[in-house]
Formats: structure tokens, C-alpha cells, sequence
């Protein structure tokens, strides 16, 4: 009984509760629907895990939302709900593309440059929001989301520049090769690096056939900064003080207005990263027009929640929802069930993650009653 | 001049109308204690809804209803989640984001032949059309009849909840729910009525994008409209009358780009298309400033709970 209570209360195993279910509904749908949802799933699996390839491209389709994901969970744990990601992810990728298609330094160099403008971008769009926030009182909801389409504007402006947009397309100029964060990108295109790889068949298939990147090492880098910033700086106290409770943080002397700010700066960096590291890490490194979001910065909102806001959790979280979305696509191919039953499993495990937050308070109660019993 | 002064009017009430159903839901939700960030993914549902429905009966009437009645049902879930198992109710509401546009074009595509869009079908009547005004310049002025649909269902509103004593029921929930309760209101249930009315309302706002604006579904016909009506809510301080001010000013500032951009300004399409977004923060700014939720917005009920 104990020990039931215990790993009821454990935050992982509400979500694992919640991932549970988010697959038995969408089995029933697709029963409903008149699929076979253990072929949907088999599909999903494999379209996840069969060859090197899959998985290679799951990591790196999750690298930019366990990035918007930390986003919004370290905006969460500071009180803020920064809807606004997907602006902030948008304003990286037009900041690197804009450095980096016009700047050719030598890659030690030019990558820093390219990746650290992304951040500013994406840190100002941020600081906006929390600056209005803390200034005028304006709820961070509205600016982010007006800035959302702001940025979106702005990418499909940029691009149709004469500076950058590439003739007879409808996108920019890519970024110049001497910016590309590829795990050694020359290997594909020379006699040596060929040969190298030759002999190792799946190194073979990851390194010639996907994009992979170090966003992905950079992106759990920061998952641990984040969770380092959040519980063990003195920083970090003030800015979940502030999320907590304003008015005591206020009371114990915490400047509230400039946490917020600064809150929001980071999360609006931490974004911006995410869209750089796109642009430097993945083809076809430039901007494209845009008629509606990406939803790289939404799908963090999913990411963050489904991580309980926990910054190392988003890393595995990112993962699920990344190995989802690429693996979605082999339902459809091999199955015939629409994609979109993967959007609809993810709504649903978010669903749950709300629902499960009872769990825990639950085995409270269980607790109790099993205290009384021995009375 | 006069045309255009009449066109300006006719494609800000166009543009307006969905915000306006989708702003109305989320004040009534919110006004009882529950914060919906769900609106765009039931607008989605209703929109879907309300296209296929008036495509296979050839009666877009039913379709708005239809629309409605969808919206209302996966408002449920939100409402289940955050009034029965005192869920976050921002979760819940981005869940309800991604589970309503799924279903929309998970059902789209068994129901169209794979496709994500819905065949064009029926639309609603349009008001003041030439028939009325010849080829005066008041033809301009030819707004669906959604348009005025959306400003009875604010008058309704803005009289249920400050004219009514189940309206003064709703926002006390909002405000003091613990007050409430020992009034004998049944917060549970004005939780929930509000919040299915507030579906309703949400799938009316898509119904009167694929029924009146476009006459079909396709995945981009909503697409961030939720998010500005929420934005609206907020910008309209959480009053219909506020809300419904706001969706005009953003359709407004759609419309002026849209004439604007049919003139020959020096103005990129891109940055004119940025205006109404821009003009949203900067009256926030000027004018607005703070704006203060319902009390007991977004917090769950707990009996007893001090």
C-alpha cells in the first residue's frame, strides 16, 4: 500500500498514466473509424524505430520544440505564459538567416555569430512582452500572440526583400555553408569521408541521408542550465518567487517588474535558439513563406506541459512528441487513417496530463484512509 | 471616397464577425470562473462542422446549428476537466487546441476522399444586397447576416449578464465562488452551462467563417482566429460590449490593409498585413492599459477551501 502511494505521487507517473491513455482513446477512435489501431500503431513504431534514419530524424525534429518547450516551461515556473514562442522561434530563424547569408567568416567563427543573433531576436521579441507587462500592466497573452503574427509578417517580408529573396522562389537566400551546425557535413561530399563512413551501415544512413545536428546536445545542455538556473541560483529563487506569489516576492524585497522582464528574455532567447539552430542545422537553412505557423513554438507549449514544466522533462517529452509527428506520417502511408489521429493522441495525452494532476491528491486520500483502516 | 468609407465598414464587419462569436464565448466562460484558451480549437470543430453539414443537407441553416451543437459537445471536455476534476484549465484548453483541428480533419478526410478541405456548400443569405440597394454605393455595405447575428448574441449577452439574476449568478461565480455557494448557487453547474454556452458560441464563430466568409473548410480557415478572440476577451476587459469593440477594431485594422493594400501605397503587403497586430498593442498601450480578470478566473471550486 505504501509503496502504491508513493508511486502514485511521483509526478512521471500521472504523465506515464496520461500517455497511457492518450493511446487507448486513440485506439478506440481508430476502431471507431474502422481501423486496426495495433497496425496503426505497428506503423507508428516503426515509422519511429525501424531504420537509423527514422531515428535520426525524430531526434532532429525534436531538437527545436525541447527548445520552445524549455521556453515555456521556464516561463511557466516564473508565472508568465509565454504563448508566444512560435514568434520568438520565428524571429531566430529570421535574425540567422539574415546574419548568416550575408556574413562568410570561418565556421568557429561565423556559427557563434550566426546561432547568437538568432538568440537576440528572439530575447527582444521576448523582453517586449515582458517589458509591457511589467510597465503597462498588459497581459502577456495579447502581446504574444499579436507578435506571433507580427513575426510571422516579418519572416515573409525579409524574404521578399530584394537582399534576400532567392530569384524565381518563394524564400530567401539560404545561409552560407561556413553556418551549418551538421555533425560534420564535409564527410557526405568527400572521397575520405565516404570511405570512413562506408564500412558502418547506419552510421552511413544517418550521416548521408538526415540533417543530424548539434542542436541536440545543445538543447540538453540547456535543459540542464535551465533547471541549474531555476533551483540553484539565487536568481532562479526570485524568479519562481515571483511566479509563486507576486505580492510576497514584492514583500520580501524582490523587484517583480524586473523579473518579469528578465523572465521573459530568457524564455524569448532560449526560442529564438530553437529557430536559429533550425536554420544552421537543418536544410533548407533559409526562410520560406509562411501562410499559417509552423507550430514549432505551440507545439512547445504541448512539450512544456506534458513535461510538467520540468526542464529536464521536456528533453524526454520533446522526444515522445517528435517521434510522434515523424512516426504519424508513416500511419497514413501504411494504414490509410488519416494523420491527423496523432494530433488528436497528443490533445488527448495533454488532456490527461490536466486530468492526472488528481492523481497524487488521490493517493492522498488512499493515504489517509489506509491510516484510519490501521486505527 | 463614399464607396470606400462604405467598403472600409462592410469588410471590417466581415472580418469582425468570428471574432466576435469566438470574444462572446470567451467572456462567458470567463466570467464564470473558467479561463478557455480552447476557443480556436473549437472554432475549428464548429467550422468544419458547420461546412460538411451544409455541404451534404444543402441547408446552411442546419449547418450553423450543427456547428454549434459540436462546439457546445467538445466544450464538455473542458468543462469535464476543469469544473468536475479541477483540472489546470490552461492545459486543458491548449488540449482542447490540438484534439478539435485534429478531429476536424481527421473526419475531413474520411468524409472528402482524403482531401483536408470540404467541398464548397451553401452558404448563409447575405443582407442589403443589390436586389435592396441597386448598384448604389450602399452595396458595399453587403454584410452576411452573421454580422448581425454576432451583435444580437453581444446585446443578449451584455443583458443576461448585467440585467438578469442568473447573469449576477454567473459573475459571482466568477468573482467569489465560496459566496456563491453559501447563497446556494450551484457553482458546478453555472460552470458548466457556461462553459458549453461558450462552445456553442465558438462554433457559431466558426460556422460564420465557412458559412458566410469562405464557403468551405479548409485547415487554414481558422487559423489564430481563437487566439485573437481571446485576445479580444482580454482587451475588452471581460465585458461583451468591451470584446465585441475589440474584435471590430481588429477587423477594422484587417480591413483598412485590405483596402490600403488595393491602392497603390509604397507599403509592402507584408508590414500593411502586420497593421492590425501592430494597432492591437499600441491602443493597449495608449489606451487600455492593465485589465483585470475575474477574481476566481481559471481557479477551480473547492468546497471548503478557504
Amino acid at each position: 500500500m505504501k509503496t502504491l502511494v508513493k508511486v502514485l505521487k511521483k509526478p512521471i507517473t500521472s504523465t506515464l498514466i496520461a500517455i497511457l491513455f492518450g493511446f487507448l482513446v486513440s485506439a478506440i477512435i481508430l476502431a471507431f473509424a474502422g481501423y486496426n489501431p495495433f497496425e496503426a500503431f505497428g506503423a507508428l513504431f516503426n515509422g519511429i524505430f525501424a531504420r537509423p534514419k527514422y531515428i535520426s530524424n525524430v531526434i532532429i525534429k525534436a531538437t527545436p520544440i525541447i527548445l520552445t518547450g524549455l521556453s515555456v516551461a521556464f516561463a511557466f515556473k516564473t508565472g508568465l505564459f509565454n504563448i508566444g514562442a512560435e514568434g520568438q522561434y520565428i524571429a531566430g530563424t529570421i535574425a540567422a538567416v539574415c546574419v548568416g547569408a550575408k556574413l562568410n567568416l570561418a565556421p568557429i567563427i561565423q556559427v557563434p555569430i550566426v546561432v547568437l543573433s538568432g538568440v537576440l531576436a528572439g530575447a527582444i521579441f521576448g523582453i517586449i512582452i515582458g517589458y509591457l507587462k511589467a510597465k503597462f500592466g498588459i497581459h502577456e497573452v495579447i502581446t504574444s500572440i499579436m507578435l506571433n503574427w507580427i513575426a510571422l509578417y516579418l519572416s515573409n517580408f525579409v524574404l521578399n526583400t530584394t537582399a534576400y529573396h532567392l530569384p524565381d522562389s518563394t524564400s530567401s537566400y539560404p545561409v552560407n555553408e561556413s553556418s551549418y551546425t551538421m555533425l560534420l557535413p564535409k564527410w557526405k561530399t568527400s572521397d575520405a569521408g565516404m570511405a570512413a563512413l562506408k564500412p558502418t551501415k547506419w552510421l552511413y544512413e544517418v550521416m548521408l541521408k538526415t540533417d543530424i545536428n548539434f542542436g541536440i546536445l545543445i538543447a540538453i545542455i540547456l535543459a540542464i542550465v535551465v533547471w541549474v538556473l531555476l533551483y540553484r541560483s539565487t536568481k532562479g529563487y526570485e524568479l519562481r518567487s515571483v511566479g509563486f506569489n507576486r505580492d510576497a516576492a514584492e514583500f520580501a524585497g524582490i523587484n517583480v517588474n524586473r523579473n518579469i522582464t528578465q523572465a521573459m528574455l530568457i524564455a524569448g532567447a532560449l526560442a529564438g535558439l530553437a529557430g536559429a539552430l533550425a536554420i544552421t542545422g537543418t536544410s533548407p537553412h533559409k526562410l520560406s513563406t509562411m501562410a499559417a505557423f509552423e507550430n514549432n513554438g505551440f507545439n512547445g507549449l504541448s512539450v512544456a506541459l506534458i513535461a510538467g514544466s520540468s526542464p529536464i522533462g521536456c528533453i524526454f517529452a520533446g522526444l515522445l512528441f517528435g517521434g510522434l509527428l515523424y512516426g504519424g506520417q508513416s500511419v497514413q502511408q501504411d494504414v490509410g487513417a488519416p494523420t491527423e489521429i496523432i494530433n488528436i493522441m497528443i490533445g488527448i495525452i495533454v488532456f490527461f496530463v490536466a486530468l492526472t494532476k488528481v492523481v497524487p491528491s488521490l493517493a492522498d486520500k488512499l493515504e489517509k484512509r489506509g491510516a484510519h483502516r490501521v486505527k | 471616397m463614399l464607396n470606400e468609407i462604405l467598403l472600409l465598414i462592410g469588410i471590417t464587419l466581415m472580418y469582425s464577425t468570428p471574432l466576435v462569436f469566438g470574444a462572446l464565448g470567451g467572456v462567458i466562460s470567463e466570467r464564470s470562473g473558467v479561463i478557455n484558451i480552447g476557443i480556436e480549437g473549437m472554432m475549428t470543430v464548429g467550422a468544419f462542422t458547420a461546412a460538411a453539414v451544409s455541404y451534404f443537407t444543402g441547408n446552411p441553416w442546419l449547418g450553423l446549428l450543427a456547428a454549434g451543437a459540436a462546439g457546445g459537445l467538445i466544450s464538455l471536455l473542458h468543462a469535464i476537466a476543469s469544473v468536475t476534476f479541477k483540472a489546470d484549465q490552461t492545459i486543458s484548453g491548449i488540449a482542447i487546441n490540438l484534439i478539435g483541428p485534429g478531429f476536424a480533419l481527421f473526419f475531413c478526410r474520411m468524409l472528402f476522399d482524403k482531401a483536408t478541405m470540404t467541398l464548397p456548400g451553401k452558404t448563409l443569405p447575405k443582407l442589403f444586397d443589390e436586389k435592396i440597394f441597386g448598384d448604389s454605393a450602399m452595396k458595399n455595405l453587403n454584410v452576411d447576416i452573421t454580422v448581425v447575428l454576432g451583435l444580437i448574441a453581444a446585446i443578449a449577452m451584455w443583458f443576461f449578464l448585467y440585467k438578469t439574476k442568473w447573469g449576477l449568478h454567473v459573475r459571482a461565480v466568477g468573482e467569489h465562488p465560496a459566496a456563491a455557494d453559501t447563497l446556494g448557487i450551484n457553482v458546478s453547474r453555472t460552470r458548466y452551462l457556461c462553459v458549453i454556452v461558450s462552445g456553442i458560441l465558438a462554433g457559431f464563430g466558426g460556422a460564420s467563417m465557412t458559412l458566410a466568409i469562405i464557403s468551405q473548410f479548409t485547415p487554414t480557415a481558422i487559423s489564430g482566429q481563437g487566439f485573437i478572440a481571446m485576445a479580444a476577451v482580454i482587451f475588452g476587459k471581460w465585458t461583451p460590449f468591451g470584446a465585441y469593440g475589440a474584435c471590430m477594431l481588429f477587423g477594422f485594422a484587417q480591413a483598412l490593409t485590405v483596402v490600403l493594400g488595393g491602392g497603390n501605397f509604397a507599403v509592402p503587403s507584408q508590414i500593411l498585413a502586420m497593421l492590425p497586430y501592430v494597432l492591437t498593442i499600441v491602443v493597449l498601450i495608449l489606451f487600455v492599459g492593465r485589465s483585470v480578470a475575474p477574481k476566481a478566473d481559471g481557479e477551480p471550486y473547492e468546497k471548503g477551501v478557504r
